[in-house]
């Protein structure tokens, strides 16, 4: 194959490359015991330690957890666009890319993420063009002194090699995929001009408009109405079915992880409990978080008059991360002595389906780094 | 439709429930435990205190952080101290004048052991006609040294017009001495710059101070008519405000100046250049203040005070004023240093304060001349003061417009 | 399709609503002008005693008088007989025709005086601003890109002293470190064979050569503003949410930063040219009164100081011309410049 025809210095930056030869069903991307910290004046915040999860292709991944887990962290290390104060410590993020975005059936190559410089031109061909941010304020999203045509042109002459009336024209092509109406006119609205759904319609199809083989949705559904959220996740699965684009879906609903996902990942404090296939996760869940946060999910179907489950406790201040698992103590399930010691190993329920949790586990995680 | 699902499978499931309150299993670390009343927050030692500080505490804390800041109140404090007993510092006396000690240099304090004590002294001067220029040519003469008693002994004044005494910061320790002490040197008529600085100080800091009281009163006043009240008068005094800020500024004033008699006392002038200063600063507060006017008469917890009812007035000064007030006094430091500026500029060009008034502009004026300043350029010093000033209100006011209001302007 | 036919409209009533927007602005200039005209006129009258009789005997003191026939000439175009609000619409009509009176003390008419001056005047103002935009945006955007290095802790330090300095003050002392180390006498904007010259290239050329130091004296306490407000301004728009999806889209850092916030943050920046073209204008008066320029500042000065009613009318009403229009203009740029204002603003 040609990847071993490539610059040897390149090879020496795929770890493990041998893994993913000849094997079918490789991973678009492998997250490898990804670590994030954020260096601040008051003390270091961890906000991702320890997560791994793999991307197939034409696959959407579910990422859930409460406000502060870490999950738009995640996002932002895999693009590595984390803020100044902000590093990736340690990990692999693993990327299987085509060489020439534009070429569907090119040759491809393997790379580690976490070894280019985050300004590099490579990592910048990588963005938009292999893989797409949809982010999470989609008003906030696009400049408001610029048209959303200016900005969504600029995107696609910046990884394709066309004229700027072409590049217009895919854009209108674009917009009319996601199904705003006018896309001629459209194209040269601000984005305040457009109302919330449509604006979304917009992101997505910028996202879109460079054929990304993977999708980051950060909430995409955070903030927009209920009806016109069901119209976006429509679309969105619609889209993903023609184009096999895999998607990283990160969210707080699990109604909505419950629509889209293909597998789950569940994040607490930056790490994961727990992993696998949507259908096991949502009718097996093992770990005690998991199974309250599905306990919690109000139904139209539950007696009425009763309390609403809630977990109780808060997530903990950042600087104070509690030692052990960091869930423990909102657990029900906590063992003195053990949970607050060390962090449980992965234990495989199934083989799409690893949870990490002392009650399943005796054997605890490799010291962790902070000992 | 998916939902159903979940809740079938997970009540089938043999899961313990988390409501179940006998399973009261504490966390590890010592905190409280949560309550009945559910997910509230766990509260440790270090945010109490942080909740329960008042408004202002917080605003201290946050000042405190910025040690440029404090620094520059440090100094401010120290300048009113100057302005309060400016007697106290001053040497000598700042209306002397002696043409024959003209543009003696600034004499620079010594020490030195002698006899076993540390004394402080000031090398005298003595001077000699240049014949060729016919220009006094004054030279340090070390062997006759001027010594200097701190908290000594000088002419006698009152502290704020009250207690009288005569203790100064730097005196001489022989009192026939005195008069020889230019700790600065002297100008063009000989008198003693180190005293006119001291005086010059008071007069351009309360200068700065009152123009800037006067501009709050009027900007509270008519700002708060304008927001609170609407309608007409609003209107008014919007279209006031926008003719004030159009007009150009320093020529309006010189011709404001200019046109005071000549026949004035300085008092009469320096009271009037206060007021025509603030005739510009008022109308930023006052739009300001509208604005906050504005959109606190739509809060609720105005209507809630009304509600209960609170008069006008009250709700005007106990609810509404004390939400900005903090920031009322940042941009009032920050205003200050302008109308220093200002008033240091009119002065310079002769259309401020005139003699026999003394301020930094005034004393500035002597330095117009380039050739005498070549000759004497310690006259430049009051402008020295008049930097640090001004940038020692820009720290503090910014520090304090930080503090009060971290995340926006 | 409803949207569609409402899009439309909208678009239309937008642009009609811009256009009354700057209407509106242009129509008040007058009326603002007028109502300078009397503030200014109030103020030239203010100085107590009547002003002809006063002012020839201070003539008569340093030794020059006037004919009788000009005394006479002032008197009945200016009406100084007749009572105030006369004179003042005497003075008014004679302004718009571009009689502007004569000046007592120079014996010439006052039209002359400052159109010799009105050019230096303005060409010192605009070179002063061009300074500092071309020197405050490059160190601003270079502040809040490398924010706490080195070079930005200087350039802090720089822009503190810069508001602090007044510009006297540095004129003073620029003056006399040149005199005193280059033994140069750095004065007036001409070399002696120019002064009375008229223009042309040559002049120009030589103009140019004395006037980087008024400019940079004059220019640095705006660039030192003008840098923190930009310094500010771009930090709070580097982390905005839009420069995320940026980079996220394969945007190089420099590209992202030059098309986005710095276009933003611009905007506050053209609102202060409102306010700083007219600060500019007064501000030369002080500067070229120290430095001994041919501008219409000291010659300001100097009518006040003698009381020389009609040439400090005059160049009031040209002061209260040249802040109206300042803000005009940025109020247009401003339009122009931020889509935002210009279909959004509610005009009232």
């Amino acid at each position: 194959m040609d990847v071993k025809a490539k610059n040897v210095l390149e090879q020496r930056v795929y770890a493990n490359a041998d893994i993913f030869e000849g094997r079918m069903n490789a991973p678009l991307l492998k997250v490898e015991d990804l670590r994030a910290y954020f260096f601040m004046d008051e003390g270091i915040v961890r906000a991702v330690d320890g997560v791994s999860f793999d991307v197939q292709p034409g696959k959407v991944v579910g990422i859930v957890g409460e406000s502060g887990c870490g999950k738009s962290v995640t996002m932002k290390a895999i693009l590595r666009i984390l803020e100044p104060s902000a590093r990736i410590v340690s990990g692999k993020v693993f990327l299987r890319t085509r060489i020439n975005s534009q070429n569907q059936q090119g040759d491809e190559e393997l790379l580690d993420l976490t070894k280019l410089k985050p300004n590099s031109k490579r990592l910048r061909q990588i963005r938009g063009a292999e893989i797409a941010l949809i982010p999470q304020e989609p008003m906030a999203a696009f400049s408001p002194v610029h048209t959303v045509g200016n900005q969504i042109i600029e995107t696609i002459r910046l990884h394709q090699d066309v004229s700027k009336d072409k590049a217009r024209q895919i854009a209108v092509e674009a917009f009319r995929a996601v199904g705003i109406s006018m896309p001629e006119q459209r194209i040269d609205a601000y984005s305040w001009e457009l109302s919330g759904g449509l604006r979304q319609r917009a992101i997505i199809a910028m996202a879109l408009s460079c054929n990304p083989r993977l999708l980051i949705a950060d909430e995409p559904t955070t903030a927009i109405d209920v009806t016109t959220q069901a119209q976006i996740l429509n679309l969105l699965r619609n889209l993903q079915k023609e184009r096999q684009t895999s998607i990283i879906f990160i969210t707080h609903d699990l109604g909505v992880i419950a629509q889209m996902a293909d597998e789950v990942v569940v994040m607490y404090l930056g790490m994961v409990m727990e992993k696998g296939e949507v259908n096991a996760i949502f009718k097996n869940p093992q770990h005690p978080y998991t199974q309250a946060l599905l306990k919690s999910i109000p139904s139209i179907q539950s007696a009425s008059r009763i309390k609403l489950p809630t977990i109780k406790g808060s997530i903990a201040h950042p600087f104070n991360r509690p030692k052990g698992c960091p869930f423990h103590p909102r657990c029900n399930r906590f063992m003195r002595g053990i949970c607050d010691i060390d962090i449980p190993n992965f234990v495989n329920i199934s083989e799409t389906h690893v949870v990490g949790c002392f009650l399943h586990s005796k054997k605890t995680l490799l010291p962790t780094a902070d000992k | 439709m998916s939902n159903n699902e979940f809740k079938k499978t997970t009540d089938n499931e043999q899961i313990k429930s988390f409501d179940d309150e006998q399973e009261k299993v504490l966390p590890a670390s010592a905190v409280e435990p949560s309550t009945e009343a559910g997910d509230l927050f766990i509260a440790n030692e270090a945010e109490d205190r942080v909740s329960v500080a008042s408004n202002w505490t917080l605003v201290w804390w946050r000042f405190r952080k910025n040690k440029l800041a404090v620094v520059s109140v440090v100094i401010l404090l120290f300048l009113a101290v100057v302005v309060l007993v400016p007697d106290f510092f001053a040497t000598g006396d700042p209306e002397k004048t002696e043409a024959q000690l003209a543009f003696i240099p600034p004499q620079h304090i010594r020490f030195s052991f002698q006899q076993g004590r540390l004394r402080t002294w000031v090398p005298s001067v003595t001077g000699a006609r240049d014949p060729v220029t016919l220009r006094m040519v004054w030279q340090i003469d070390e062997t006759q040294p001027i010594y200097i008693d701190f908290f000594g002994r000088g002419r006698p004044y009152r502290i704020l017009g009250l207690i009288e005494t005569n203790i100064h910061l730097i005196s001489t320790v022989n009192s026939e001495d005195l008069y020889k002490l230019h700790l600065l040197g002297t100008d063009r008529l000989g008198r003693d710059q180190w005293s006119r600085l001291v005086y010059a100080t008071r007069v351009s800091m309360t200068i700065g101070m009152a123009s800037v009281i006067i501009s709050i009163i009027l900007g509270l006043i008519l700002g708060g008519i304008s927001g609170y009240y609407g309608g007409l008068a609003d209107n008014v005094i919007q279209r006031l405000i926008e003719l004030l800020q159009s007009l150009p500024v320093i020529p309006i004033w010189l011709a404001l100046t200019a046109a005071l008699p000549r026949t004035w006392s300085p008092e009469q002038v320096f009271f009037a250049i206060t007021i025509i200063l603030a005739l510009r600063g008022w109308t930023t507060l006052a739009r300001e203040v509208r604005g906050r006017f504005l959109s606190l008469r739509e809060e609720d917890f105005i209507m809630a005070a009304e509600l209960i009812g609170c008069s006008r007035a009250r709700t005007i000064f106990v609810h509404m004023i004390p939400t900005f007030t903090s920031h009322i006094i940042a941009t009032s430091t920050l205003a200050i240093p302008i109308i220093i500026v200002t008033e240091t500029s009119l002065s310079f060009l002769g259309l401020g304060l005139r003699p026999p008034a003394i301020s930094w502009g005034v004393m500035l004026q002597e330095a117009q001349n380039i050739q005498a300043l070549a000759l004497a350029p310690w006259l430049l010093i009051p402008g020295v003061l008049v930097i640090i000033s001004v940038m020692v209100f820009n720290l503090a006011g910014d520090g304090m417009r930080d503090a009060a209001d971290p995340y926006g302007h | 399709m409803v949207g569609c036919a409402v899009f439309m409209q909208q678009t239309q009533e937008r642009t009609a609503k811009m256009l009354r927007y700057i209407l509106q602005r242009i129509l008040i200039i007058p009326l603002l002008l007028v109502l300078f005209s009397i503030i200014v006129f109030a103020l030239i009258q203010a100085p107590p005693g009547d002003f002809l009789t006063s002012y020839i005997a201070t003539l008569a003191a340093s030794g020059s008088s006037l004919d009788v026939t000009e005394i006479e000439m002032l008197e009945r175009q200016f009406g100084l007989d007749q009572p105030v609000h006369i004179q003042y619409i005497r003075w008014m009509g004679n302004l718009l025709v571009g009689n502007l009176g004569l000046s007592l003390e120079f014996r010439r008419p006052n039209a002359d005086l400052i159109m010799e001056r009105l050019a230096p005047t303005l060409l010192l103002a605009f070179f002063a601003f061009v300074f500092t935009w071309i020197v405050a945006v490059p160190i601003g955007i270079y502040s809040a890109l490398r924010r706490n290095s080195f070079l930005d802790y200087v350039f802090t330090v720089l822009n503190y002293s810069g508001v602090a300095i007044p510009n006297f003050m540095l004129a003073l002392i620029l003056m006399w470190l040149a005199f005193v180390y280059l033994g140069m006498g750095v004065t007036g904007l001409f070399s002696r064979e120019f002064e009375l010259a008229p223009w042309s290239i040559a002049k120009f050329i030589d103009m140019l050569g004395r006037i980087w130091l008024p400019m940079i004296i004059l220019g640095v306490a705006g660039t030192a503003r003008l840098t923190r407000i930009l310094r500010s301004n771009l930090l709070d728009e580097l982390n905005k949410p839009y420069m995320i999806s940026g980079r996220a889209r394969g945007l190089s850092e420099w590209q992202l930063v030059m098309k986005y916030p710095v276009r933003l943050a611009i905007n506050p920046l053209v609102s202060t040219i409102g306010w700083y073209l007219p600060e500019l204008f007064s501000g030369s008066l002080i500067v070229a009164t120290v430095m001994n320029l041919q501008n219409i500042g000291p010659l300001l000065l100097r009518a006040l100081i003698n009381q020389d009613m009609y040439l400090s009318g005059a160049i009031l009403m040209i002061y209260c011309l040249l802040a109206i229009i300042g803000t005009l203009i940025s109020d247009l740029l401003l339009i122009w410049l931020d889509p935002r204002i210009r279909l959004e603003k509610s005009l009232t």
